[in-house]
């Protein structure tokens, strides 16, 4: 067993947890953070991204020990109280969700993406750097409307921020 | 329409919850006492067990209970059965063999259960299972159909001779050999639909808990039909009796038919909750959803198609061999019959027609309904064939298929179905409008100039939906009835509930059948709730498959909506003193027609509940329930085409276009809709070009993970163009057709016919991945 200490979602956490558990399963079950979804055992389908130190990351690539220190955001961290974070908001709007199980991992890794990108998005970036989420019911078509429309809606926030900030 | 009624892109209710991580499925659940389960599956294909020895899984840290099928079989818990009777031709019933939740003596795939492991923790439970002692001694295995048909096959089940399952006809084969003999011209195929796995994002998972105060048994499943699970577990599994057992599916992450059956894992649970006396949870991996998920299609099949010298098809002819594995799973039998064989016409008039199929066991998974079911692979039979014949009779595509087109309603094939209404022609004008189709010979010349092959290819699909007449499918063996049950409350202050038998799992229901209550009374969506996936809150129902859920399962809460306007409306009229029928129900208020005298929605509710001052001889309340059964399928219909761009050095298929135009009939929410049609499309592409479960000679799964299995990702795809016409349908009261899996049925010929077509070639095998296609490419040329 190790000791366990992280933040995550802005809350400092810790436990014990076994040496193999993974940070997934630290996030689940003993955190209770059943938000974050398993949906395969090989760190292909992306189900499971949380952002780490601001990075998205596979919480199945991770023991929970290696995340130890780090602060950790996850999906019922993103919103900011009763307002949805863009993305969110996005993936509401254009239907870029149907059974759930994969959004919150395609939020996680889209926020990143767009992060990423301050110069913004086009279809073909967004499609290939969808490559670690799988989603099988979409088709991807309105998810991939949902954050192109994050994407500028961030923009215009950031901007509107740098003006406020002028 | 008003901004939330039908018709209207509602954004969906149920998001909110996914969003933001508060979804909550089988595996957040958690039970006070609750411990893991994990089972020790079957590492050969077909072996004899024989010895079983669990001590030392037993020694195990936190190692509560290893239970076997021996224990399970002395505790009389039923074999798993398949639900559908089939007779072959010569009139003998379907040869089901034996399936133990837990096997006894022999293990029939890799991925059969064997043992259940009952721990502390799911880590301590798989540790034990990897220490549970099996002595097998191996059989030689067989995993394709047409091999286990052959003389001095294993023989996989005692029942089944040859591993023949039945040998089944539908048809005039007379009419359809003569139409052949005289025809002008045979096309002929030899057509393989691809073995696929679901692969639902979530995997299965089951939570049992036998609760000994009240001798009671609740079981949380990633179910697409809870009810249709309780009534299997009681009636055949002799898990409990009914009232003794609650089926809770709560947010189920997609089904796609993989989650109708009841498979052995949630009886296991349930049985060894009871045994160990603790609330037991499994929920499988990814390579076990691989390996004991029913999985899809494999069939191959032989075809003749008869064309007259106008190019009229005069008859067809064809041969099917289904594999069904190692087990007969719960629709098994009706996917590659009644579900198949039943959509050979297609679009098209055919006065002659005649289909044999055998069903066949074979080492390897249960086979099923996978999206589509059956109408996927008549689909691609039918449509690989007409763009073989055109290419053959040197006509085009389109215009062989338009002149073959039905265009009178109602239709009667000579393969049972009665088509309601259609206009075929409208789907494949809007698409190769949206297509620009007639633009394609210069895109193809822009792209030869580039050094890449265009081609183009098109699927005109039919499907039947809205399954189904309980007193048809009865007859054809199905072991129950296809209606579905609605009850809808209104509460004292016309907030409404209504409770559904159809489940959803990614469908959107509690928007779409809010949008239907809002356009009959006005109550905002956000007042409507609707409960669905729980045995103890809705009394019956038979679940979502089949793209059924709008057809039959708002066909029925439309019946229940009915009986409470009649209601509301004699409450109306008592309370304005006017006559019942001049009510009418307008912006959220019952309202004599053609005058200002009015009594809103909710003051309706009031007096139904205060019964102060009701009509005489009135009972107080509003809350009606309705069961409704079709009277038909439903046909959906629709023209899909495809445009590929393939780069001849490395056999990579791009699609470049892809447009879908069906017609679904009437339609509540077109977000959804098209959402449907997006995944749908999505799955037909991955099955052309991605996607097959892949067995070895030996019966091992060598596609067992997403690192093996090709899933469609971001990058395989373009974003479509879809459109919808409409033909309402006639044969329920909301005109709907349904939309659920017309993409997967429609797109997989589209692709292989670009494909073909930009190669040259006849045919090409699926899924036509680069090493196939640049060999396809490199044969082509020598």
């Amino acid at each position: 067993m190790s000791d366990v200490s992280l933040m995550v979602n802005g809350k400092r956490v810790s436990g014990a947890a076994e040496d193999r558990t993974l940070l997934v399963h630290f996030l689940r079950e003993n955190l209770g953070l059943t938000g974050t979804h398993v949906g395969c055992d090989t760190s292909q389908c992306g189900a499971c991204v949380v952002h780490v130190d601001g990075k998205a990351v596979k919480s199945c690539t991770m023991l929970a020990v290696q995340a130890s220190g780090s602060s950790v955001v996850t999906i019922e961290g993103l919103a900011n109280g009763a307002d949805l974070h863009p993305v969110q908001a996005a993936f509401k709007e254009h239907h870029g969700l149907q059974c759930g199980f994969c959004t919150p991992g395609m939020i996680m890794a889209a926020t990143d993406m767009i992060n990423r990108h301050p110069e913004g998005l086009d279809e073909a970036t967004v499609r290939a750097e969808l490559e670690g989420n799988i989603c099988r019911c979409t088709g991807y078509h309105n998810i991939v409307k949902a954050i192109l429309a994050a994407s500028k809606t961030m923009a215009k926030g950031a901007k509107g921020k740098a003006k406020q900030a002028a | 329409m008003g901004i939330e009624g039908v018709g209207a892109r509602v954004a969906r209710k149920e998001d909110k919850r996914f969003i933001t991580g508060a979804g909550r499925y089988v595996d957040d659940m958690v039970v006070p006492g609750m411990k893991h389960a994990a089972f020790v599956r079957s590492p050969h294909a077909h072996a004899q067990i024989k010895k079983i020895d669990v001590r030392r899984a037993q020694a195990m840290p936190g190692v509560i209970g290893v239970l076997t099928g021996k224990e399970l079989k002395a505790d009389g818990i039923g074999n798993l059965i398949c639900g559908w009777m089939i007779h072959s031709k010569d009139g003998s019933p379907m040869k089901m063999g034996a399936w133990s939740p837990l096997a006894v003596d022999k293990v029939r795939y890799v991925g059969d259960a064997v043992v259940i492991v009952v721990a502390e923790t799911k880590g301590q439970a798989r540790d034990a299972a990897e220490a549970v002692e099996i002595t097998y001694k191996e059989l030689k295995a067989v995993v394709e159909a047409t091999k286990a048909l052959e003389k001095g096959a294993p023989q996989i089940h005692a029942e089944a001779e040859n591993n023949l399952i039945f040998d089944w006809e539908i048809g005039d084969a007379k009419a359809t050999d003569a139409a052949i003999k005289a025809a002008a011209h045979v096309t002929r195929m030899k057509i393989v639909n691809n073995r696929l796995v679901p692969n639902a994002m979530e995997p299965r998972a089951a939570l049992g808990h036998y609760d000994k105060a009240e001798d009671h048994y609740t079981c949380w499943t990633t179910s697409q039909n809870p009810h249709v699970a309780r009534l299997v577990m009681s009636a055949f599994y002799n898990v409990a009796p009914e009232n003794k057992l609650r089926v809770i599916a709560p947010d189920v992450g997609g089904g796609f038919g993989s989650k109708i059956y009841i498979y052995p894992e949630e009886i296991v649970c349930l049985w060894a909750s009871k045994k160990t006396g603790v609330p037991v949870k499994w929920v499988a991996d990814r390579t076990e959803s691989f390996l004991s998920d029913a999985h899809g299609r494999d069939h191959v099949s032989t075809v003749e198609m008869a064309f007259d010298k106008n190019n009229r098809i005069t008859g067809l002819k064809v041969d099917t061999i289904a594999n069904l594995g190692a087990y007969m799973s719960l629709f098994s039998s009706c996917v590659p019959t009644y579900l198949y064989a039943t959509l050979l016409s297609g679009q098209y008039d055919i006065p002659a027609i005649h289909a044999n199929v055998r069903t066949v066991y074979t080492n390897t998974a249960p086979v099923d309904a996978y999206r589509g079911a059956g109408r996927p692979e008549a689909t691609y039979l039918l449509e690989r064939t007409m763009e073989a014949a055109a290419r053959e009779l040197g006509v085009s595509p389109a215009e062989l298929r338009r002149k073959n087109f039905i265009t009178s309603f109602p239709h009667q094939t000579p393969v049972i179905m009665n088509y309601d209404a259609g206009d075929y022609g409208a789907s494949l004008d809007a698409a190769m409008k949206a297509s620009d189709y007639t633009g394609f010979a210069k895109r193809k010349a822009a792209a030869a100039k580039q050094g890449l092959l265009r081609g183009i290819g098109m699927s005109c699909y039919i499907e039947a939906c809205g399954i189904a007449p309980s007193a048809a499918v009865g007859s054809l063996g199905a072991g129950v009835g296809l209606w579905e049950s609605a009850e809808v409350r209104v509460n004292a202050v016309g907030t409404i509930e209504v409770l559904t038998g159809s489940h959803s799992h990614g469908q959107g229901h509690e928007t779409t059948f809010a949008q239907l209550v809002n356009q009959r009374f006005g109550v905002p969506i956000d007042s409507v709730s609707i409960v669905h996936g729980d045995t103890d809150k809705v009394q019956m129902g038979m679940g979502t498959y089949g793209s059924r859920s709008g057809a039959v399962g708002m066909s029925a809460i439309s019946k229940a909506l009915d009986k409470v306007e009649a209601k509301a409306k004699k409450i109306a009229a008592h309370l304005l003193e006017a006559d019942e029928g001049d009510i009418v129900i307008e912006n959220g208020a019952l309202k004599v027609a053609g005058t200002d005298k009015n009594v809103p929605w909710f003051q309706v509710a009031l007096a139904a509940y205060t019964a102060h001052n009701l009509p005489a001889g009135m009972e107080p309340g509003l809350k009606e329930t309705a069961f409704y059964d079709p009277s038909n399928f439903t046909f959906p219909a629709g023209c899909y085409i495809c445009e590929v761009e393939i780069e001849p050095e490395t056999g990579t298929t791009e699609i470049v276009q892809f447009v879908a135009a069906d017609d679904f009939g009437n339609i509540i929410n077109p977000m959804i809709v098209e959402g449907q049609v997006h995944g749908g499309i999505a799955q037909g592409i991955g099955q052309a070009l991605l996607e097959g479960a892949h067995y070895d000679a030996s019966g091992q799964l060598l596609t067992a993970s997403y690192m093996d299995y090709t899933m469609p990702r971001a990058g395989d795809l373009p974003s479509f163009k879809v459109s919808t016409s409409n033909t309402p349908c006639p044969g329920n009261p909301l005109g709907i057709k349904g939309c659920g899996e017309a993409g997967a049925i429609g797109s997989p010929p589209a692709v292989i016919n670009a494909i073909t077509d930009a190669i040259g070639i006849a045919d090409i095998a699926m899924p036509a991945s680069p090493p196939t296609v640049w060999a396809a490419i490199r044969a082509a040329k020598h």
